[in-house]
């Protein structure tokens, strides 16, 4: 069905193909450049956006740090209000609960929101095994179900492709899955949105089963919350006779209040809108007399790593991300790079923190993902909960390098240092040794200002790929600590 | 499913260990000094201002009072070529007049809803910074869905009692409990080339009457 992320390469060499793709690289700049402007100027409209920022932080922070408690409140909340929750420690627990619920409603299809945590968990294809066929109605999912693709980007799935591509894809595709693309489709975005609409429209009315994430949980109320821009989500939230929802379990906040700021942060950071067209709000089966809200209600709670990279003091602050993207189009080297090469779900600068730390630095696509970045802080600037993801970074490299203790499915383990980094470590041990030997130190630096001469311009050996696309440092012609005594700090030169 | 429940309440807890016994209480952890809304605005000028972004959403806006709702609702209609309209049980009867009424029912599919031309709801609140309109199911609102499947709603806001001017303030108003829908403009996406296209799933078409009581 769709493309996979399972053996995927290591981030450079993924890129390397990426890089080289013009249509796709055009695609990219285009997309990524025209949001940014529009977020900066949503963004300068509040005159409170610091203070927004750090109270999104903290309540965030206060929230992970009382995890346990706050998930009992929530079971407590969402029962009473006649749902019914689930724990899933892992994708596969998470998979089998949600088919088992669809089969026992006697479906064998349903209609999905868009949903990061499904999508982490491959949650169609598991259904697909079961014989249950699930339908992506976001326009951006159905782009990437359609073409067989991956997603490359948190909020906009198919940003990698252009409204040409669009177009074949529907013209190609639609059959197959329900109701045809019209034979004269062009590729204005407002007929691509058509087509769309009348694909979908069908599968919306028939739907009896549909499964969601959710933005934000309210331990103290229960209430779910969905943030869309299409009425996809309110479609799928409102018309099936049963929701089954799969959320991580950081996504509560503890009061009904808090809902305040991050309603004014998310939209802002991510579609760049003063607020998103829809925002759909539930409460178990409240309300399910009277108004139309389902009649059966299911919250899986979905572990799945999260509670090993709360484990980690440093990493855990990538807990806080509410997935609005604003760090993906930021980011220079997502930018150049497409979402891809990084290999997981989550891909730009939050993916490169979150995916090592949520699957281990096991493979070696994860292993180089904490490499995936320049670490020049774009994407911590633009964070509307302030993650300091350039710190994450230089933490999880630390752990590639150095090994350490780290905690896998709950259990701690001691993670060995990483093979491909022998020179590195080498190099650091050197460093350590000439540091701590000031006689050595001087030596080796008069040494090397008077053989600069004969310097090559490229390192040699597994030097050459980190030279290869940056200058080797010039060595001055005497070396800073012998210019210190000779001038007496600089004073007998003037 | 309760194996499960403890395992991930356990690894919850190792993780937290460092976590000190006595941190901060939730009211002192999270500062509250951001505003309370933004600009000091007359209550019409925060009208003005809803209106304002309504519009820049593609809303259609329209103003009248009480006494002039029946006939700007019917003129709304007749322009859009609205043979039946769906109506909330809860919404004052004498708003419409010479057209064909679909009550909503409990039991109608979404194939009858899908049948029906447009759709007018009263509101519980509007926000004015962000431009939205935010429906709880209210008897003058009814069901979630009657304002999605149709392809035109027509929304009545009472101006300035049902505007506020920010999300803080419309949060206080509300009740959490119920099923709520907040709109802000017709249905839009931006996922073909991060362009803002209105008009795919929810209505096409919003127009909003901002109806004073004079």
């Amino acid at each position: 069905m769709s493309g996979t992320f399972l053996g995927m390469p290591a981030f450079p060499e993924a890129a390397r193909k990426a890089v080289a793709d013009e249509t796709l690289r055009g695609n990219l700049r285009h997309a990524t450049h025209t949001i940014r402007a529009k977020r900066a100027r949503a963004v300068s409209e509040l005159s409170d956006w610091a203070a927004l920022r750090e109270a999104g932080k903290r309540i965030k922070d206060h929230t992970l740090r009382h995890l346990d408690r706050y998930l009992i409140q929530l079971e407590e909340a969402v029962t009473a209000a006649g749902g019914t929750v689930h724990w899933a420690a892992d994708a596969h627990e998470a998979n089998r609960i949600v088919a088992e619920l669809v089969k026992a409603t006697g479906e064998s299809e349903v209609v999905k929101v868009k949903s990061m945590a499904t999508q982490e968990i491959g949650l169609n294809e598991a259904l697909e095994a079961e014989g249950i066929r699930a339908y992506e109605t976001d326009l951006a999912e159905l782009i990437v179900q359609l073409g067989g693709d991956r997603p490359s980007h948190i909020l906009v799935p198919a940003i990698h492709r252009n409204r040409g591509e669009i177009r074949d894809i529907f013209r190609s595709r639609m059959g197959a899955w329900g109701r045809p693309a019209p034979e004269d489709l062009t590729d204005s975005p407002a007929e691509l949105a058509e087509a769309a609409r009348r694909h979908l429209r069908e599968k919306f009315l028939r739907a009896k089963v549909a499964v969601s994430g959710a933005n934000f949980m309210v331990a103290e109320t229960g209430t779910l919350v969905v943030v869309e821009s299409e009425g996809n989500g309110r479609m799928c939230l409102t018309l099936p006779e049963t929701l089954i929802s799969v959320v991580g379990i950081e996504k509560i906040v503890p009061t009904w209040r808090d809902l305040e700021v991050f309603l004014q942060t998310l939209p802002r950071s991510s579609t760049a809108e003063r607020m998103n067209p829809y925002t759909s709000m539930w409460t178990g089966t409240t309300g399910s007399g009277t108004a139309d809200v389902p009649r059966a209600f299911h919250l899986v709670l979905l572990d799945n790593g999260r509670t090993d990279t709360l484990a980690d003091q440093v990493g855990r602050q990538a807990l806080r991300c509410i997935r609005c993207s604003a760090c993906l189009n930021v980011c220079p080297v997502y930018e150049r790079a497409g979402g891809h090469a990084y290999g997981s779900v989550y891909p730009g600068p939050i993916g490169a923190i979150l995916s090592p730390q949520l699957r281990g630095t096991g493979s070696e696509i994860d292993a180089s993902l904490p490499y995936a970045s320049s670490l020049c802080g774009a994407c911590y600037d633009v964070c509307p909960v302030a993650i300091d993801i350039p710190e994450v970074l230089v933490h999880l490299r630390e752990r590639v390098v150095e090994g350490g203790p780290v905690t896998r499915a709950g259990n701690k383990v001691v993670l060995k240092p990483a093979k491909g980094h022998a020179a590195e470590r080498a190099v650091m041990r050197a460093a350590r040794w000439a540091f701590s030997h000031p006689g050595a130190l001087r030596a080796g630096q008069r040494l090397a200002s008077r053989s600069r001469r004969f310097h090559p311009r490229t390192l040699p050996g597994p030097g050459r790929a980190w030279s290869a696309s940056r200058d080797l440092p010039a060595l001055p012609a005497e070396p800073f600590r012998d210019w210190w005594q000779r001038t007496h700090g600089g004073k007998e030169a003037r | 499913m309760s194996g499960s429940r403890e395992l991930i309440l356990g690894r919850v807890r190792r993780a937290l260990a460092d976590v000190p016994e006595d941190e901060t209480p939730y009211e002192q952890a999270v500062p509250r000094d951001y505003g309370e809304r933004h600009g000091e605005r007359t209550p019409a000028e925060t009208v003005d201002l809803l209106a304002e972004n309504l519009a820049d959403y593609r809303a259609i806006v329209h103003r009248t009072n009480a006494p002039g709702l029946p006939s700007v609702l019917a003129g709304l209609l007749a322009a859009r070529g609205a043979r039946t309209v769906l109506v909330p049980a809860g919404l004052p009867s004498h708003w419409l007049t010479g057209v064909e009424q679909v009550a909503d029912r409990a039991e109608s599919t979404p194939y009858e809803l899908d049948r029906v031309d447009s759709v007018v709801t009263g509101c519980a609140v509007a926000i004015a910074e962000t431009g939205t309109l935010v429906l709880d199911g209210s008897p003058d609102q009814g069901r979630p869905r009657i304002t999605l499947v149709p392809d035109h709603h027509i929304c009545v806001v009472r101006v300035p009692d049902q505007v506020v001017s920010s999300v803080p303030q419309a949060l206080r108003r509300l009740t959490p409990t119920r099923p709520m829908t907040w709109i802000s403009g017709p249905s839009a996406t931006s996922d073909i080339e991060l362009e803002r296209v209105e008009g795919v799933h929810g209505p096409r078409t919003l127009e909003v009457v901002l109806m004073s009581e004079a």
